[in-house]
C-alpha cells in the first residue's frame, strides 16, 4: 500500500536532487569561468547562491516537518537524516563553487601566472565524485558510493601536486606572484573540500541504505 | 461546502463548565485535528455543531456557531438539517441492523420525500464508492451490515453519511478500535474526502492528528490553548502547554 509519507518522500527526492543539479552547475560553471576568464559565469554562480540558500533551508523544514507529523521508522528515518545531512554537504559545496568563482574574478585582472594544468585535472576529479555520488544516492548504489569514498585519494594528490608545484616554482623564487599563487593555491584548497564533502555525501549514502557507519571507520568500507 | 466560525463559544453541563471562550475558523477543504487530553472539552466542542449535546440535561451554550451564514445554536434551527448537513462518525461503529444497502438508504428514506428505486440504487453505490467499499460489497449488498469487518462497518458509517450529502463531517476517535493498518487505510480515506468535506476529527492519537490533519487546536480544561498549521504546532508550538501536552510533559 502506498503510504501518504511516501508522496511526499517523493516530493524530498525531487528537492534534494534540484539541490544536486544547483551545485553541480555551480562547480561546473565556477571552473569554466577560470579556464575561461569568463566574468559572466562567474557572476551567475555568486547570483544563484541565494536561491540554493532558500532551497536548502526549505528541504531542512520539510525533512524537520516529516520528522514531526509521520514518526518515521528504519529505513524512512535513515532516508529522512541522510537527506538533511546531504542537503547540507550540497549547500557548502554551492558555497565553495562561489568562493572559486569569487578568486576566478580577482585573476581575470591580472597577467595569467601559468596554463592551468592540474587544476582543471582536479576539477574533473571533483566533478565526477559529485557526479557519482548523487547517482550513488538515487540508485541506492553503495558499491559507486564505495568508489566515491575512494577517490578521494587522486583529490588529495593532485591538491599536494598544485600546491609544491605554486610554493617551489612561484612563490619561493618570486614574491611578485605572490597574489595569483595564493589564489590558485586557495582554487585547489577548494575543490579538494568539494572532494571532501562528497566523501560524506558518499558515507551518507552507505549509512542510508545499509545502515552500516562508515565515517571515520575505513576498514567497514570493504 | 461550508466552514465553521465559532465565536465566544461557552458551555456548561450544570455547574460544570466545559467549554470556556472558544474561539476558532474550521476552514473547509481540509482536516482540523482537536487533540488534548481526556475532559479537555475536545468531543463537547465537536458534538456542539451537530447540537448533539441537545440531548443532554442542564447543558445551556452561549456565544455564536456560524454555518452558512447561520448561528446553529440559534433556537430556530432545524435540528433535521442541520445533522444533515453536519454528519458524526462515531468512535465505535455504529451500523444499523439492517442490511447494508437499507444502512446507505435509510438517509435517504428519511430526508428525502419520495426516493425512488433506481435513485437509492445510485445513491448506495456512489456512497459505497467513495468509502472504496463498493467491489467488496457490491454483491452481497442484501447481507446484514453487522456481519461486516470492524473497518467495513466504519467506512459504511462514513458512507452512510456521505448519502445524504453533508458538508461537513464530525469524526470522533474514528480509528480508536481500530487497527494500525485499518487506521492507516481510514487516514487515506479521510484524505480523498477532504477535497469535498470540512473534516474535524478528534483523536487522542497525537500522531495520527499529525498525519492526517492540516490544522491542529489543543484544548485543555475546556479552553482552546493553541490553534494553527498542524506542521507549526507539531514543531514550534507557542504555548508552553501545548509544548508540554505534545511531548508528553504534560501533568
Amino acid at each position: 500500500m502506498l503510504r501518504h509519507l511516501d508522496e511526499e518522500l517523493k516530493q524530498l527526492h525531487k528537492d534534494i536532487l534540484r539541490m544536486a543539479v544547483f551545485a553541480q552547475e555551480s562547480i561546473f560553471k565556477s571552473i569554466e569561468s577560470l579556464k575561461n576568464r569568463d566574468r559572466y559565469l562567474a557572476q551567475e554562480v555568486i547570483d544563484t547562491d541565494n536561491q540554493i540558500d532558500e532551497l536548502e533551508l526549505s528541504i531542512d523544514e520539510k525533512c524537520i516537518d516529516l520528522i514531526a507529523l509521520y514518526q518515521p521508522m528504519a529505513k524512512d528515518l535513515r532516508y529522512i537524516t541522510t537527506g538533511m545531512k546531504i542537503n547540507a554537504e550540497l549547500e557548502r559545496i554551492a558555497d565553495i563553487a562561489v568562493d572559486i568563482s569569487q578568486k576566478s574574478l580577482e585573476l581575470m585582472g591580472k597577467a595569467l601566472l601559468k596554463p592551468l594544468v592540474d587544476i582543471p585535472k582536479l576539477s574533473q576529479v571533483a566533478q565526477n565524485m559529485v557526479r557519482d555520488a548523487i547517482d550513488a544516492f538515487v540508485k541506492k548504489d553503495t558499491q559507486l558510493a564505495r568508489q566515491v569514498v575512494l577517490a578521494d585519494a587522486e583529490a588529495d594528490r593532485l591538491r599536494n601536486l598544485v600546491q609544491d608545484e605554486l610554493v617551489n616554482e612561484y612563490l619561493a623564487r618570486d614574491p611578485k606572484t605572490a597574489d595569483r599563487a595564493v589564489a590558485l593555491l586557495l582554487i585547489a584548497r577548494y575543490l579538494e573540500r568539494i572532494c571532501d564533502h562528497t566523501t560524506n555525501i558518499a558515507e551518507d549514502v552507505i549509512y542510508m541504505v545499509e545502515a552500516k557507519v562508515v565515517k571515520h571507520h575505513p576498514e567497514e568500507l570493504s | 461546502m461550508a466552514d465553521i466560525k465559532v465565536s465566544n463559544l461557552n458551555l456548561w453541563y450544570s455547574d460544570f463548565q466545559a467549554l470556556i471562550n472558544v474561539n476558532a475558523h474550521f476552514a473547509q477543504k481540509q482536516i482540523t485535528a482537536m487533540i488534548g487530553p481526556s475532559g479537555c472539552g475536545k468531543s463537547t466542542l465537536l458534538r456542539v455543531f451537530n447540537r448533539m449535546n441537545d440531548l443532554i440535561e442542564g447543558v445551556r451554550v452561549g456565544g455564536k456557531v456560524i454555518i452558512d451564514a447561520e448561528n446553529i445554536l440559534s433556537e430556530k434551527t432545524d435540528l433535521v438539517s442541520l445533522r444533515k448537513k453536519v454528519g458524526m462518525v462515531f468512535q465505535r461503529p455504529n451500523p444499523f441492523p439492517l442490511s447494508i444497502y437499507e444502512n446507505i438508504a435509510f438517509g435517504q428514506r428519511v430526508h428525502a420525500e419520495n426516493p425512488v428505486k433506481f435513485k437509492l440504487d445510485e445513491v448506495v453505490q456512489d456512497s459505497l464508492k467513495s468509502v472504496l467499499l463498493w467491489d467488496e460489497l457490491k454483491d452481497k449488498l442484501n447481507k446484514s451490515a453487522l456481519t461486516l469487518s470492524l473497518e467495513q462497518k466504519q467506512r459504511l458509517c462514513i458512507a452512510r453519511l456521505l448519502a445524504v450529502k453533508p458538508d461537513i463531517l464530525l469524526m470522533d476517535e474514528p480509528c480508536s478500535t481500530l487497527d494500525p493498518q485499518a487506521t492507516s487505510r481510514i487516514e487515506e480515506l479521510m484524505r480523498e474526502l477532504k477535497n469535498n468535506y470540512t473534516i474535524i476529527i478528534v483523536t487522542h492519537n497525537m500522531q495520527q492528528a499529525a498525519r492526517v490533519s492540516d490544522e491542529t487546536g489543543f484544548m485543555l480544561l475546556g479552553e482552546l490553548v493553541e490553534f494553527g498549521r498542524t506542521q507549526d504546532i507539531f514543531t514550534s508550538p507557542k504555548d508552553k502547554r501545548t509544548e508540554d501536552y505534545i511531548t508528553g510533559r504534560y501533568g
